[in-house]
């Protein structure tokens, strides 16, 4: 890959951070609010075939934040419901999240696990 | 406040006294937070990045493919990260920064395993661990299966 895509990957992931961080400034919002926020949008904007074209422009600054997670999981419904339809939905929700999910469950009870909790 | 709007009306002292907190109170600086955010925000899709094109390359895959390798990379770190200790270090210079992007999500589990492992493998880890990533998931599903309903049933 092009050396560009880091540049891309830096100002998109750098803004995708500062819209959230502005949200949490300015408003009442909770970091547990802005997040879900992040998810239901990267949701929407993945429905639209918005999100799969930004992060084929800016690869990780688009897949790095939470939004992509979202994202995910409409392309994964909706890739299973062309071919299943609406029992697609089902079954093709976690078909693209499941490393990410897999990964913070696993990691997170290890380090559960292995470290205690500080102060 | 919104919060409240019950709330009794304040006398005029109270009120004075409130302009008085209001203006002697430092102002948060947005702008540098905001900024810091966006510094940090923008290393981690860059060290992402760098992982995507590690694992495309050192494992043939495709980019979007070396994509679901590369956040698991990012939500070790996180996790890792937490556990040292260092993450609340990190994210209190670097607030959304570190939180928007999928290390926030492995901290907020790591975080409330931790927490809650007091209380218990069952009770407290297995379960607590939800506690603050539980409405990403929730919110996430909910919308990816109403819109893959709207597919299913309009597009297709």
């Amino acid at each position: 890959m092009e050396w560009q895509i880091y540049i891309w990957a830096f100002l998109v992931g750098g803004a995708f951070a500062m819209i959230g961080q502005l949200i949490l400034d300015y408003t009442n919002y909770s970091p547990g609010h802005v997040l879900s926020g992040f998810v239901v949008a990267g949701g929407i904007l993945g429905g639209l075939g918005i999100y799969p074209k930004l992060i084929e422009f800016a690869g990780g600054g688009a897949s790095m934040p939470i939004s992509s997670f979202g994202n995910a999981l409409v392309q994964g419904a909706i890739s299973e419901a062309e071919r299943n339809g609406v029992i697609g939905v089902m079954t093709g929700m976690f078909e693209l999240t499941s490393t990410g999910i897999t990964a913070a469950i696993v990691f997170a009870f290890f380090v559960a696990l292995v470290f205690n909790p500080k102060g | 406040m919104a919060r409240d709007p019950k709330k009794k009306k304040l006398t005029v002292d109270q009120k004075r006294y409130t302009e008085l907190v209001r203006d002697t109170v430092p102002r948060p600086r947005y702008i540098k937070t905001a900024l810091l955010a966006y510094f940090f925000g923008g290393l981690i899709a860059l060290i992402g990045q760098g992982f995507i094109d590690f694992y495309r390359s050192s494992m043939n895959l495709t980019v979007k493919e070396a994509a679901n390798p590369a956040v698991a990379t990012m939500i070790f770190i996180g996790a890792l990260l937490t556990g040292l200790g260092v993450f609340d270090k990190i994210a209190r210079v670097a607030g959304a920064g570190l939180a928007v992007p999928v290390t926030g999500f492995a901290n907020s589990l790591a975080s409330a395993a931790l927490e809650f492992k007091r209380e218990g493998l069952v009770f407290g880890v297995g379960s607590k661990m939800f506690i603050l990533a539980g409405s990403v998931i929730t919110f996430g599903v909910v919308t990816a299966f109403i819109i893959g309903l709207i597919y299913a049933i309009f597009i297709y």
